[in-house]
């Protein structure tokens, strides 16, 4: 009940963040002098095409560019009608791209579950390997299986993971026939959502999932390792032993309890560093990801493209902080009852 | 009479260094407690430990043989599988730990952590294995067991905790327990009652106890066998009675001569004069705003201090005596000008017999400065109070620095002259705290508080982290240097025994208040307030026909509601300090 309550009050409060969050994306957006469509017309009228003109001025009124920026913004978010009355952000109308002459809601459609797939298999990843790894490492500290998983984590930390998604193509498809690029097989792409379907998706993940993962579970591995050797110095895991628990269960029961709540700290932070590292891999593997047209939208001041795309990282911030929140209240008793009458 | 542990030339190393227990063999008797004594250092919890093979990775047992007889009818515990070992933990051998506050699982409840030891063992389902938590809860004296059953470790008290440590180690019903210093970290009130529970459960269950300790006053009140360690080896060991009576090796002798005791007799000390103080507390409050937890709830107060009122004359000692959490260190924090008091208190200095009193709250910035000189304080824990990465030279002369004092020849000679005064050599200037004993260091930060020269030394806790040889001289060499140096100590302790040496004046302090305040032979011999007779009878002496006297503790340690009617008092409706003979004040009714 009590942590229903803090979950309704972390909604509200991270509802009030996005707020604060659009108003800074769209503050640095403008920043730079002009935008796409200004930009358009200082080059045709270089180069002497006024007929085009006419027409980049008609997109100008369309999307309210040549109002004052602060109504251009509450008619970006939906707060204030715009020249098709009330129609932004929050009525769904994710905006226009001028680049690609497209709806920034048809770009960006399948792309964002995409990005969203391939994130939370890589944060799954991460903390799948990572978390038996570091504590394994602990455990074993200043033997054989400590050093080699430190070395292996640092030689992921250290390989270009350009070289290392190309690598694990090439020998993926020699040995195993793991598919090369994409997200899915072609003959896929536009179909309704099946079993097979799926399975492509899985497949396909395999490697981008290993390539962007593998850094976050090297660094991850290690600070575990460092939290773990401290807990394990604690008298309550002394306790546990002189009880005749087993390591194992002792292990995952006490110190990695403990140890682990930075971690649960971690998962919204992860998020927007997964994302805009990844832009580099999205392009070699040529990933359906957000991340390649976040980039080109803030090259070519594709305003409403890039306004969104960075509103969407944010808010996949805001939901993870959020869950590592409720989640840390649920774990933690010491934060839970912080105050509780003894 | 049959043993029921033997441990035979027993040797322990750490990695290829030398052994740090060496030949160690004694036996336990069913049903017997056998009190492992000595210093830190001596090997007493290594041993401990190695009965049940929970040593630190890089030890090894060298030598000897650990056979457990009893329940599981004659085992030999160095030779057991890793797996085996696991079913005798917590089993037929449980141990409880020195800090109660450390040695359980922030993050699990106290029940849950209880009961794993039935699941581990027996396989005990949950309602079975609840039901027997809750009786032994009930029998460690938890008032309110399924309230405990199911609370987190903080938010129980120090006591609490250790009690909920023995029904975890109880549970069971082992053979034998293995106490590690289980009171060190308590309260004497608390250690009192915790050491009446542990040789109550003794007798009821016909367990064997180890228990392992530095305070020769408990093993009086415990043991039927000593086993006196130091530096690896066993120095003495015996039956506890004739050993306590005439200890016959020179160790031993010389750790009893350390152990503080409250003097047999009484020695009359001129009442102290109160022309000339140098510090003096005027109705000194301090009341805490604890943030509530909800808008509609009022805000918690906590009053640290209520009403203090001290004057502490040159070149004389003031000891306040509590327990944790009675506001002794609020009040030296307020008197050193670090905290301030609530409306209406006041602290007055007097930094020499001409100068006119000055309030320690209402200095500007340049007499604060020179206040700040004149007044020094002593810390607790010296390893933590030195600076790890400091040499000692830059160190001691820090503060010189801060205040501008001296070149710098002048001031490597004052820490030098420092140095020596308390007993130590000036060409340790260059080393690092590192490479000094817990005792040497508490000379150190000792010296260095001496480095501005102040008048006033306040000393909070300086013996609490040290072993009892080392406290006695450093309680000597405080007094050396007190009367040396004309210097007025203000005294915070938790020790009455300390305090019994050391002190002029005595103010005894429970939640916030004085109770009892009086020069110490008077307080001791003529104790009047129910509290302050309850800390001396829980004070374990090392004199077997002496033992703790548990009604008189529990009488006096419980709430001021359970005090004697002349004493009682609920809430903040405390009886004022009344004057019961010159020099005496008792906070009673009327």
């Amino acid at each position: 009940m009590q942590i229903l309550r803090y979950a309704v009050y972390r909604f509200g409060t991270m509802l009030l963040t996005l707020l604060v969050v659009s108003v800074l994306v769209f503050v640095i957006i403008n920043l730079p002098p002009g935008d796409y469509l200004s930009n358009q017309i200082a080059e045709l009228q270089a180069t002497g095409q006024t007929a085009g003109v006419a027409k980049i001025q008609f997109l100008r009124q369309e999307f309210a560019l040549d109002e004052p920026l602060w109504k251009q913004y509450l008619i970006w978010v939906g707060f204030y009608p715009g020249p098709h009355g009330f129609s932004g952000l929050i009525q769904g109308n994710l905006g226009w791209s001028f680049y690609n002459s497209q709806p920034v809601a048809e770009i960006v459609g399948s792309k964002l579950w995409a990005t969203v797939a391939l994130n939370v298999a890589v944060v799954l990843f991460i903390y799948a390997i990572a978390v038996p790894l570091g504590v394994v490492a602990a455990a074993r500290s200043r033997t054989w299986i400590d050093y080699t998983s430190s070395f292996i984590g640092y030689l992921g930390l250290a390989t270009p993971n350009f070289l290392l998604a190309l690598i694990l193509y090439y020998y993926g498809r020699k040995y195993i026939g793991l598919p090369i690029g994409g997200l899915m097989d072609p003959d896929f792409e536009g179909q309704p959502l099946s079993w097979d379907k799926i399975k492509s998706v899985l497949l396909h993940l395999i490697v981008p999932t290993f390539v962007i993962g593998t850094a976050g579970v090297a660094s991850m591995m290690q600070r575990l390792r460092a939290n773990m050797l401290d807990e394990l110095g604690k008298p309550y895991v002394e306790t546990a032993v002189a009880k005749g628990m087993a390591p194992s269960r002792m292990l995952a029961k006490y110190p990695l309890r403990v140890a682990f709540n930075p971690f649960v700290a971690d998962i919204g932070n992860l998020l927007p560093t997964l994302i805009s590292g990844s832009v580099i891999i999205s392009v070699i593997m040529s990933l359906p990801t957000i991340g390649p047209d976040l980039l080109t939208a803030l090259k070519t001041q594709d305003q409403f493209l890039a306004g969104f795309v960075l509103m969407f990282v944010a808010l996949l911030t805001l939901i993870g902080t959020m869950i590592s929140d409720v989640l840390l209240i649920m774990l933690d008793p010491r934060i839970r009852y912080e105050g509780r009458e003894a | 009479m049959s043993p029921l542990l033997t441990v035979e030339d027993l040797s322990i190393g750490f990695g290829r260094g030398n052994a740090v227990v060496q030949g160690v063999s004694f036996e336990v008797q069913e049903g017997q407690t056998l009190a492992l004594v000595g210093e830190s250092g001596s090997g007493k919890t290594v041993t401990c430990r190695a009965v049940l093979r929970i040593l630190p990775r890089t030890a090894q047992i060298r030598t000897g043989k650990v056979m457990l007889y009893g329940r599981s009818g004659g085992k030999s515990l160095t030779d057991l599988s890793e797996r085996r070992m696991r079913d005798i933990r917590g089993d037929a051998v449980s141990m409880i730990f020195q800090e109660p506050m450390r040695s359980l699982s922030p993050l699990h409840r106290i029940g849950n952590q209880v009961s794993e030891v039935l699941w581990i063992h027996k396989r005990m389902s949950q309602s079975e294995s609840r039901r027997l938590v809750l009786e032994n809860f009930e029998r460690v004296g938890f008032p309110d067991p399924e309230r405990a059953f199911s609370s987190y470790p903080f938010e129980l008290s120090g006591g609490m905790r250790q009690r909920a440590m023995i029904a975890m180690a109880m549970v069971s019903k082992p053979d034998l327990l293995i106490a590690d210093e289980p009171t060190t970290a308590l309260d004497v009130t608390t250690q009192a009652q915790v050491l009446g529970l542990i040789n109550e459960l003794k007798q009821e269950t016909g367990m064997a106890v180890i228990l392992v300790t530095h305070d020769l006053g408990v093993v009086a009140n415990m043991a039927e066998q000593v086993v006196v360690m130091h530096k690896g080896r066993i120095m003495e060991s015996g039956a506890a009675a004739p050993m306590l009576n005439a200890p016959a090796h020179a160790y031993t002798k010389q750790l009893f001569n350390a152990a503080p005791a409250i003097p047999a007799d009484p020695t009359p000390v001129d009442p102290p004069q109160q022309e000339d103080l140098i510090l003096q507390m005027k109705d000194v409050s301090k009341t805490y705003t604890m943030r509530a937890q909800s808008a509609w709830k009022p805000e918690v107060l906590i009053h640290a201090c209520r009403g203090l009122d001290f004057s502490l004359p040159r070149g004389k000692t003031l000891a306040i005596v509590g327990e944790s959490g009675s506001g002794k260190t609020t009040a030296a924090r307020i008197a050193l000008g670090a905290e301030l008091p609530d409306l209406g208190g006041e602290v007055l200095f007097r930094a020499n017999p001409q100068s006119a009193p000055i309030g320690v709250h209402a200095m500007n910035k340049a007499a604060r400065t020179a206040f700040q000189k004149q007044a020094q304080m002593v810390f607790q824990d010296p390893y933590s109070s030195l600076s790890p990465r400091m040499r000692i030279l830059d160190a001691m002369t820090e503060p010189l620095e801060i205040h501008k004092i001296g070149s710098k020849s002048e001031q490597r000679d004052r820490a030098g002259a420092k140095l020596r005064q308390v007993g130590l050599n000036e060409d340790m200037l260059m080393r690092f705290p590192h490479a000094f004993s817990g005792g040497q260091r508490q000379r150190l930060s000792i010296a260095r508080a001496l480095m501005l020269e102040p008048s006033l030394l306040v000393c909070d806790e300086p013996t609490s982290a040290l072993d009892v040889s080392v406290q006695e001289q450093i309680l000597t060499l405080l007094e050396d240097i007190r009367d040396r140096l004309g210097l007025s100590y203000l005294f915070i302790s938790h020790d009455l025994a300390v305090v019994a040496r050391i002190a002029d004046e005595v103010a005894v302090m429970r939640q916030g208040l004085v109770v009892e305040q009086a020069p110490p032979d008077t307080l001791f011999y003529n104790p009047v307030h129910p509290y302050t007779k309850a800390l001396i009878a829980a004070q374990p002496t090392p004199d077997i026909d002496r033992p703790i006297n548990l009604k008189l503790v529990a009488q006096g340690a419980g709430s001021p509601a359970s005090w004697p009617d002349e004493f009682r008092f609920e809430g903040d409706s405390a009886p004022s300090l009344t004057q019961v003979q010159p020099g005496h004040k008792v906070r009673c009714h009327v």
